[in-house]
């Protein structure tokens, strides 16, 4: 929680500054919020979601400094000067080409592990280990989709890959870094 | 009027695309308030007996906890059970949380502690000292299978299994080929992403704006006037998107009663939000036992069939399904006996889950089926080809529509099917052994009454209401596409708005009906629309339409032609003007055809094809091919009407081979009950899945010809694989999941 929440309870709060999407955030933040609910409970960011809180289902999944990372295992004061963006930072105006797949591809239904599975997505373009179908079904299990579009998922990150779906911006490399 | 198919038919993108692809969309636990409260479940540690002392003291002292609410000062609620129970509750007595000190299943909530934040609440829920006089948990289905009873009173939209016709256990006696088994479904849980969560917004003298997970979100408002003596006025429910249902989100669940009565009592916004763990703490597939057995000629035709089923239920509820009903349907055969009957155990009560019964049923036919198969050396599919049912014989109606043998026939040609070789352990790739199965798959066709409404806006835009939710099943766009077909418009020009009490009342969201219901009453209300227009045009001075005929109209690209010569003509804007409106507005109200009922059957069918591989050694089964060729009536859209058979074929690969709730019985608790341990299928388990919509014609059976897509999809898929395993490896399953230790036992 914020110190300016006007909370007496926290258990003493700590400085941290992380920049979000972008934007320099200068915070206190007492050393049990997970950086997951920083974002969902403080900031408003509630694109990232929270399905298990056990790191075992992907939906809370954001970049950190470069690297996709389960934001409920991650305190946020571990995260002190690091570079978050989730998936509202993703793109401004038009959609990020992983994006624009996903809608293209019907990659998602209810939505819900959506913005996980896209930031999942996008850093794993830029890990550059994915170079095949069964590459893409591995790196992305650790996204679970219970409405089951993972076939739809697949598409969508091969499409990416293979630069059809317009072109592929540098703001892939932007977001991931 | 003539409504062209420009877009119905079509594959269209997700209007509600966008939002969820950018994090726009907002689920239940999202909304907030400037006073929102949070509140933390505290679970049961047992599973039966009685709370003697529940200690709060330490949790209430903690700065921030704002108060935790026990049985011992809840606030007063409904007496009777009536006004606990939502619209498809099924017969007995609803739990009702904090009620009282009594424990009556595993993981039941014993307190809410409500905090300023979050990790407040959950810091104080872990101070909450609760200490009880423990019984002994009576949750094993085999040991009370002797108990079994059938449901004296029956759920309402429940079939109870059809009378006998002929006599099965003669036949079966007589008959030259003699097959009786035991098949056994696991408990699953629905496990949506989104856990369950209401944020109840305090609106000030008594009235509440509630954001629930809920699959309809009347049943909401209904459950919380009738519990907390509210009136419907005075509760508004809003739920524009729900994170996955499969049937959890039918019935309300407790964190909304906990979150209300939170709200009423300290006269301020909560929200409660379940963790996984409590997931595992309501409404399940449960447990069923049952028995088949065929008796058949050499050929393989049907003489004779039994089904029973035994399945788990609460103490205080008696949930009901149809498990069986679908063995006197999918096949011709003259004698058969069905049986459904409960068990009581406890746990909470079973809810629907994705094809609540077909599920389970199915895969007991179909793998005896295939079964019957190897008994008469006759190729599966074939052997359903010579059983296949022209009629229901077991209501003695003729089907609305029935083009299974047209799903059988495409999915095995895509499949390849003929090139299979008939005896198990013939086919190989490396050193997997290689398996194909299939079977078949049925659910009803049903159609429910529904409300919607049509408005066309002053800048010629549609928008289209109804209260029902799209639980990522495509409603949003399929509405909006019957409607820019009705008035002639660009689907970017019509929007459509769900889930709220506000909007005209729609079903909730399940049965596969939704498109059928809410997709008729839209086509209703934008007809009306279209009247009221061409009144206005017909009546303009000098119209190009003042002798034509409603019936004789088409709307195209804004404007009113008449379809024989479109050069006569009325733009839509010119006749709203003449008509001196800003909008014309429309509510309609559809309702099923009873006659046609009384008349038909109405039923989808698919048939599944699956390829295992099969490792023998480690005892891996992986799926790498599935054909799903499905009769499902008029398809509104081609992509989201894919992937929702694609969702429902990969959670059938998930009961068929991962998914299972394991309680341990000294305990009476589901042991795995987080997504680490309750395996759901990943990314990597699911391989090549192609979907068929076969055509099938139907007039009877909705307005639209639609029947419903959200469960076919599971249908048999799990009967497919275990199929396609005993092909591979010569070993037949006959529980599901299909687990390793299964494997190499």
């Amino acid at each position: 929680m914020l110190s300016d929440s006007g909370s007496s309870a926290s258990p003493g709060t700590i400085p941290v500054t992380l920049t979000v999407n972008g934007q320099e955030r200068r915070l206190r933040v007492a050393p049990w919020t997970t950086l997951l609910d920083l974002l969902r409970e403080e900031l408003d960011l509630t694109g990232t979601k929270k399905g298990c809180d056990h790191g075992q289902c992907g939906a809370c999944t954001v970049i950190v400094d470069g690297k996709r990372i389960n934001s409920c295992l991650a305190l946020a004061v571990q995260k002190d000067g690091a570079r978050v963006t989730t998936i509202e930072g993703l793109s401004s105006g038009s959609l990020h080409p992983v994006q624009a797949a996903f809608l293209e591809h019907d990659a998602f239904q209810c939505g819900y592990c959506t913005p996980g599975q896209i930031m999942s997505a996008v850093a794993l373009i830029e890990e550059g280990r994915a170079r095949s179908r069964d590459e893409i079904r591995e790196h992305m299990s650790g996204n679970i989709c219970r409405c089951g579009a993972y076939a739809n998922i697949v598409d969508a990150v091969e499409d990416v890959l293979k630069g059809k779906s317009s072109s592929r911006s540098s703001s892939v490399r932007e977001a991931a870094e | 009027m003539a409504t062209p198919s420009r877009y119905v038919g079509t594959a269209q993108s997700r209007q509600d695309g966008p939002a969820k692809v950018t994090g726009a969309a907002k689920y239940a636990a999202e909304f907030t308030a400037p006073d929102l409260a949070h509140g933390v479940v505290v679970s049961s540690a047992i599973a039966k007996g009685r709370i003697t002392a529940i200690d709060t003291r330490a949790a209430e002292a903690v700065p921030g906890v704002i108060k935790v609410l026990t049985h011992e000062n809840k606030p007063r609620t409904a007496w009777l059970d009536y006004n606990y129970r939502d619209q498809v509750a099924p017969p007995g007595s609803p739990f009702r949380a904090l009620n009282g000190p009594e424990i009556v299943y595993g993981g039941q909530p014993v307190a809410l502690v409500v905090a300023e934040s979050f990790e407040l609440a959950r810091h104080g829920a872990s101070l909450v000292k609760v200490t009880y006089d423990e019984e002994v948990p009576n949750t094993d289905l085999e040991k009370n299978r002797g108990a079994a009873y059938v449901p004296p009173k029956k759920r309402s939209g429940i079939k109870p299994p059809p009378d006998p016709r002929g006599d099965a256990a003669g036949a079966f006696d007589k008959a030259p080929i003699q097959l009786r088994q035991e098949y056994r479904q696991a408990i699953e849980h629905h496990n949506p992403m989104e856990p369950h969560a209401s944020t109840v917004v305090y609106e000030g003298e008594g009235k509440l704006t509630i954001h629930d997970k809920i699959q309809g979100v009347n049943n909401t408002q209904g459950y919380v006037c009738g519990v907390f003596n509210l009136k419907p006025d005075d509760v508004r429910v809003i739920t524009p998107y729900v994170g996955g249902g499969f049937g959890s989100g039918l019935r309300p669940q407790y964190q909304l009663y906990l979150a209300v009565a939170a709200a009423l009592d300290l006269k301020r916004s909560v929200r409660v939000v379940l963790t996984r763990d409590q997931m595992f703490t309501f409404g399940y597939r449960p447990e069923t036992v049952q028995t088949v057995a065929l008796g058949a000629d050499r050929d393989g035709r049907l003489q004779a069939l039994t089904h029973d089923a035994v399945a788990g239920t609460s103490t205080f509820e008696d949930y009901q399904e149809a498990v069986v009903n679908w063995s006197g349907l999918l096949y011709h055969c003259p004698n058969v006996t069905l049986d459904y009957k409960l068990a009581k155990i406890d746990t909470y009560t079973p809810s629907d889950m994705r094809a609540p019964g077909a599920v389970t049923g199915i895969f007991a036919l179909e793998s005896a089926m295939d079964e019957l198969a190897y008994a008469t050396g006759v190729d599966p599919l074939e052997l359903r080809l010579r059983n296949y049912a022209e009629r229901d014989e077991g209501e003695g109606k003729d089907f609305t529509s029935k083009a299974l043998r047209a799903a059988y026939e495409q999915g095995a040609a895509r499949f390849g099917w003929s090139k299979r070789k008939a005896e198990p352990r013939a086919m190989r790739d490396g050193r997997e052994l290689v398996g194909w199965g299939m079977a078949t798959g049925v659910w009803e066709a049903m159609m429910m009454q529904s409300s919607a409404s049509a408005t066309l806006m002053p800048d010629g835009k549609l928008e289209l209401a109804c209260s029902t939710a799209d639980l990522g099943t495509g409603t949003y766009t399929i509405l909006s596409q019957i409607g820019a077909d009705a008035l002639g418009l660009d689907l970017d020009r019509v929007t459509t708005r769900l889930g709220d009490t506000a909007l005209p009342e729609a079903p909730l969201a399940g049965g596969s009906w939704t498109a059928a219901s809410s997709g008729a009453a839209v086509q209703a209300a934008c007809r009306k629309v279209a009247e009221t227009l061409f009144g206005y045009a017909r009546g303009m001075a000098d119209s190009a339409l003042a002798n034509a005929d409603f019936a004789h109209v088409t709307f195209a690209d804004g404007e009113i032609r008449l379809q024989t010569d479109p050069s006569r003509k009325v733009g839509i804007a010119d006749a709203m003007r003449a008509g001196g409106v800003a909008t014309v507005e429309a509510t309609e109200t559809v309702k099923p055809s009873m006659l046609t009922a009384m008349r038909y059957s109405a039923y989808t069918h698919s048939a599944v094809f699956a390829e295992v591989k099969v490792d023998e050694e480690l005892g891996v089964v992986r799926v790498t091919r599935v054909v799903s060729a499905i009769a499902a009536g008029k398809i509104l859209n081609l992509k989201t009407a894919r992937s929702q058979i694609l969702g429902g074929v990969v959670m059938g690969i998930g009961a068929a081979l991962e998914e299972e709730s394991m309680l341990d019985h000294n305990l009476g608790r589901i042991m795995n009950h987080n997504l680490g341990e309750y395996h759901v299928p990943v990314n990597a388990d699911i391989h090549d899945i192609e979907v068929i919509f076969v055509d099938e014609h139907d007039d009877k059976v909705s307005p639209l010809g639609v029947k419903g897509l959200g469960e076919i999809g599971i249908v048999g898929a799990a009967a497919a694989v275990a199929n396609a395993v005993f092909h591979a490896t010569g070993k037949r399953v006959r529980e599901l999941p299909i687990t390793i230790d299964k494997i190499l036992a």
